[in-house]
């Protein structure tokens, strides 16, 4: 169990970007947040993958806190692919970076061998973003958070992606939280629907 | 001006205008300057460095090209063996000061307060000039090419450190690093597989510019007398020597070895700065 309790962020004293947001989210769950643009939502997904330090709150994996040190059991995969990815590298060191995979899971996910060979420079957004989800879905990963995840991608790609994802999260048994301006998408993917205004206080934007 | 002719003339600018091509030809040739300068320095024998007195003093002839001193000895062979022993000075000084650059703007990465303590030993290095902490280091040492190689080490890394750091600190922020940290890298394995790669081009660089540096001021803290002992063939202890003999005429003694120095430092500078446009992308693909 995912649990996020009371957290708050803010880059100012007394001005939060949320406050008091908590959720909880089960293994095998896909559970989408919802939210208009600018109010923090990947901000919050930053914190709940550790990215950022919360302010007040507390953030709890399978009854631990995780720790700075050693692989988060929370993965996040956000919406620019090309920066998380160092411009140096070789795509193959980029997957040795999390660890070795199978040739079929990669396939899985449409990631073609020849890739291996290049640079990220010379891969499209899509074809990063399967780079970045391979990378992010090793055993150790127990929670995945996907901010806006296929909104580079066209009408196909994304729904092999997602049909690839959803798969693997109930072979897996992961806990997935999706988030998206896109209400539409949530519908189709998610078990259960939140709204991020409702959660930090205010009114619906349903 | 080459350049708003290049610009509307864009059948001309290909093949020999290339200045990545050119960066790499004028590299070459000083690459070969030094091997030549390193080589000679080693195969020329002392012969040339005998006292005669029947020939001191004279003027430079197709014997004695540079002319003899007032111990007959050949100016010429003096001033190759003093640059090639430069060289190696420069080379041992800048590589140490490179390497304490790349090592103290690491240290960012550790914490703030060594980070912290980092920027201030540079900005007091770089407060007291040069040449005073370089007589200081030198004559604290006793001296010699040991405190001569120390001093010129201690004194030129923080322009370099400083720029690491702040390239350091640019990578640091990526998001690329984020994911590696979530992933469960530790920052000494950050630093060796994502940072130094990043680093290598700037450092290289750096070091390469760092040679005319430590070479003029090696020759600079000799001829003030702190550096190497007179009985060494180095061009700051010719230098001062000559100074006695300007006024008598003997032109030839302060002339070629000067000449002969700075053409090895403004050789190096067009190395670095050759090299500049073969790494940067940026600089080296601009025709």
């Amino acid at each position: 169990m995912l649990k996020v309790n009371n957290i708050s962020f803010g880059y100012h004293r007394d001005y939060w970007i949320f406050d008091e947001i908590s959720l909880e989210l089960k293994p095998g769950e896909v559970l989408g947040l919802y939210g208009s643009s600018g109010i923090g939502k990947t901000t919050f997904a930053k914190v709940v993958a550790g990215y950022l330090k919360a302010d007040k709150g507390s953030i709890v994996v399978d009854g631990k806190t995780p720790l700075q040190k050693g692989r988060n059991p929370v993965q996040l995969i956000g919406q620019h692919p090309e920066k998380t990815i160092n411009p140096r590298w070789l795509m193959k060191q980029v997957l040795k970076e999390s660890g070795d995979f199978s040739a079929e899971f990669l396939q899985e996910l449409g990631i073609s061998q020849e890739w291996m060979q290049r640079y990220p420079s010379q891969l499209s957004g899509g074809e990063l973003q399967r780079f970045c989800l391979a990378r992010a879905l090793v055993p150790e990963t127990r929670y995945l958070i996907a901010d806006e995840m296929t909104t580079m991608l066209d009408a196909i790609t994304k729904a092999q992606i997602w049909e690839t994802v959803l798969q693997l999260v109930e072979q897996h048994q992961l806990g997935m939280l999706v988030i998206s301006h896109e209400l539409s998408l949530l519908e189709k993917t998610c078990d259960r629907i939140l709204d991020f205004q409702e959660l930090s206080g205010g009114s619906s934007a349903f | 001006m080459t350049e708003a002719i290049s610009k509307y003339w864009p059948l001309k600018r290909s093949g020999k205008r290339n200045r990545r091509k050119r960066a790499l030809v004028f590299s070459g040739i000083a690459v070969a300057l030094f091997l030549l300068l390193i080589a000679s320095g080693f195969l020329i024998g002392q012969e040339g460095l005998r006292v005669n007195f029947d020939g001191a003093f004279s003027a430079p002839s197709l014997a004695h090209p540079f002319g003899t001193d007032w111990l007959g000895r050949d100016m010429f062979i003096r001033t190759v063996k003093g640059l090639a022993l430069s060289f190696w000075v420069g080379l041992l000084a800048a590589f140490i000061s490179a390497v304490i650059a790349l090592l103290l703007s690491l240290l960012l990465l550790v914490n703030k307060t060594l980070d912290s303590l980092v920027t201030g030993l540079i900005d007091l290095f770089l407060a007291v000039p040069h040449i005073v902490s370089l007589i200081l280091i030198s004559f604290m040492l006793g001296g010699g090419l040991y405190g001569v190689v120390i001093a010129v080490a201690l004194t030129h890394w923080p322009r370099l450190a400083r720029l690491l750091r702040a390239e350091i600190m640019q990578i640091k922020n990526t998001e690329y690093i984020a994911v590696s940290r979530n992933l469960g890298k530790s920052w000494f394995w950050i630093a060796k597989h994502h940072i130094l790669p990043h680093l290598i081009p700037q450092l290289a660089i750096g070091f390469i510019l760092m040679f005319p540096h430590a070479i003029l001021h090696e020759a600079s803290i000799t001829f003030l007398g702190f550096g190497l002992s007179s009985e060494q063939p180095a061009i700051g202890i010719i230098l001062s020597e000559a100074m006695g003999y300007l006024s008598s005429g003997m032109w030839w003694l302060a002339v070629f070895p000067g000449l002969m120095l700075l053409l090895m430092v403004a050789v190096f500078d067009n190395l670095g700065r050759n090299l500049r446009k073969v790494f940067d992308p940026l600089k080296g693909q601009k025709q």
